[in-house]
């Protein structure tokens, strides 16, 4: 197996999303290459770190209005779509 | 009590009940869907717009355009799976008109100007998060990630962030499923290549 081949089932082979002959071919590629071997590592590492890292997280106080906006503008949908007479809603065609 | 006949064994999952509710015009049943995936959209949005006044734009359209199109949904895919759809295409949008100078697809195989082949191979620090204080490290994570085009990105944030699947990710964002692999091993490949300037080891770290 070349190094290249190797690259193109990373993503799977980090999935584990792969038959049991592969793992084990890409395995036994991983036993000598130093270089894959890091590369693999390093890239699991920054799936982790990513996944780990809480980049974007939503500020309690900016959560509580945008829900409120939300509900709101639900609620002025509704009220736009819902004929006086009948109070029901009932799903339009 | 009388039961519904359907060739579905399976009852409706608790949130197929709130949107059910919410279609009939249960507005605290949405809300409750909003609880639920909120978080969520704001991550995806502030992903892929890179700012936070359209990210809180993005969420507040999509949970709108989701109620408003309700009835369209037809439960062949998750709930979840359709409001990603739905927020990403309100997040392209708003990207798009920031920087119109730039072609913004999904669709398109994005040819970026650095290779996704490994260029440094070095081993990492064992524990770059120790190394940085956690401020500087969410700056480091956000301006690696920054610089991946659109389509990458997206990508990754929805499969390696979100953790949705790689067909849920096909069907959020309406691509083929070799299409989400290619671009998820490339961004990969490039933020790797890119965090490994800070997370590299250096001659004074000891640890082995």
């Amino acid at each position: 197996m070349k190094c290249s081949d190797f690259l193109k089932e990373l993503s799977d082979y980090l999935d584990n999303n792969m038959d049991a002959t592969t793992k084990a071919e890409l395995e036994e590629h991983l036993q000598w290459c130093h270089n894959c071997y890091v590369v693999c590592n390093t890239t699991k590492s920054t799936i982790e770190i990513y996944r780990g890292s809480e980049l974007y997280e939503l500020p309690d106080e900016l959560r509580g209005r945008l829900q409120k906006a939300i509900v709101s503008k639900c609620e002025c949908h509704k009220r736009e779509t819902q004929s006086p007479e009948t109070p029901d809603p009932k799903p339009e065609k | 009590m009388d039961t519904i006949e359907q060739n579905v064994a399976e009852p409706p999952s608790e949130e197929m009940l709130l949107v059910g509710a919410a279609r009939t015009g249960d507005i605290a049943a949405f809300e409750s869907l909003v609880r639920r995936y909120d978080r969520n959209v704001f991550r995806i949005a502030q992903h892929i717009t890179q700012n936070r006044e359209d990210a809180e734009d993005v969420v507040q359209d999509a949970f709108l355009k989701a109620y408003q199109n309700l009835g369209q949904f037809q439960g062949q895919s998750k709930f979840y799976t359709w409001l990603v759809r739905i927020a990403v295409n309100e997040a392209l949008m708003r990207l798009r008109r920031r920087r119109p100078e730039r072609m913004i697809s999904l669709d398109e195989d994005v040819k970026t100007e650095e290779d996704s082949m490994p260029r440094e191979v070095a081993d990492w620090s064992p524990n770059p998060e120790q190394q940085y204080s956690q401020a500087e490290l969410k700056e480091i994570l956000g301006k690696t990630i920054q610089g991946l085009p659109p389509s990458f990105r997206t990508v990754f944030v929805l499969r390696d962030v979100e953790g949705l699947s790689t067909e849920e990710t096909a069907s959020a964002l309406e691509l083929s499923v070799p299409a989400v692999k290619s671009r998820l091993l490339r961004a990969r490949l490039q933020l790797r290549e890119r965090l490994n300037k800070y997370f590299k080891r250096r001659d004074g770290d000891s640890r082995s």
